[in-house]
């Protein structure tokens, strides 16, 4: 189980061999890549920079990787998420999920990106092409999704 | 600066009795609004959840009376966890406002 955060990009390949290494135990492995688009809400942007809370960004990540670990039967996870400026098509965002078996690790993807999405400490900042800069706004969309979690945690 | 939770204590240097001074941080629009990311402040002794200091924000005058104009929009951690408006702020060092994330 590790989190990383920084400006660097990642290859999701190394990341995986890393991650799961030579556990043989492990039958699945699901990966999520997050990307920067190239429009927002009609309009073309030019770039997006990720400010975040250091130290609380990465205890707020190892919260939720222990959280997953106790809903899942994971092997091993990995949460890497870059701050500063990113252009179109830049990766933003990588979760791998390692277990036994596929549901195990679809499910955990899922579950830490929609937790992500709704309890760690990044903010995204749009530069359009037009000059203009403004913060994205939170989605009521992502609530809904990390909130279905929660009610499932009687399951 | 490094919080640790789990030992919480009063800072002695305290600017009066009942008064302890906390790190107050500000992120995204609001850090923009206030125009820094960082104050230190004695923390009225009245004040008491974090509804209370969002609230006490709001008496603070330009530029904080507009930043938090609507407490509701603004998120609230301490100590670098979560906390509801409801929260005993107990004796939390530092304390940070933001609005709702938006990464991944």
């Amino acid at each position: 189980m590790s989190v990383r955060v920084g400006t660097a990009d990642f290859d999701v390949s190394a990341e995986m061999a890393r991650i799961a290494g030579n556990d043989t135990d492990i039958g699945g492995v699901a990966v999520f890549v997050g990307k920067v688009r190239g429009r927002a809400d009609g309009q073309d942007l030019v770039s997006m920079t990720l400010e975040h809370y250091p130290g609380m960004t990465e205890t707020e990540l190892e919260r939720i990787e222990t959280e997953a670990q106790h809903r899942f039967n994971l092997s091993a996870s990995l949460i890497v998420h870059r701050i500063g400026t990113l252009k179109p098509g830049d990766n933003i965002v990588l979760v791998i999920a390692c277990a036994p078996h596929r549901h195990d690790a679809f499910a955990a993807a899922g579950f830490l990106m929609d937790y992500l999405k709704t309890r760690a400490p990044f903010w995204k900042q749009e530069t359009l092409a037009n000059g203009e800069s403004r913060w994205v706004a939170a989605k009521e969309s992502d609530d809904t999704a990390a909130a279905a979690w929660r009610s499932k945690a009687a399951d | 600066m490094t919080a640790t939770p789990q030992f919480r204590t009063t800072k002695p240097e305290s600017d009066s009795p009942g008064s302890r001074e906390v790190v107050l941080r500000y992120f995204a629009w609001l850090r923009e609004k206030i125009g820094t990311g960082e104050e230190r402040m004695p923390l009225p002794p009245t004040i008491t959840t974090v509804s209370d200091l969002l609230h006490w924000q709001v008496t603070r005058g330009h530029p904080f009376d507009a930043a938090f104009a609507k407490p509701d929009a603004i998120r609230v951690a301490l100590d670098h966890a979560h906390a509801k408006p409801t929260a005993t702020i107990a004796n939390a060092r530092e304390i940070a406002f933001f609005p709702p994330v938006t990464g991944g």
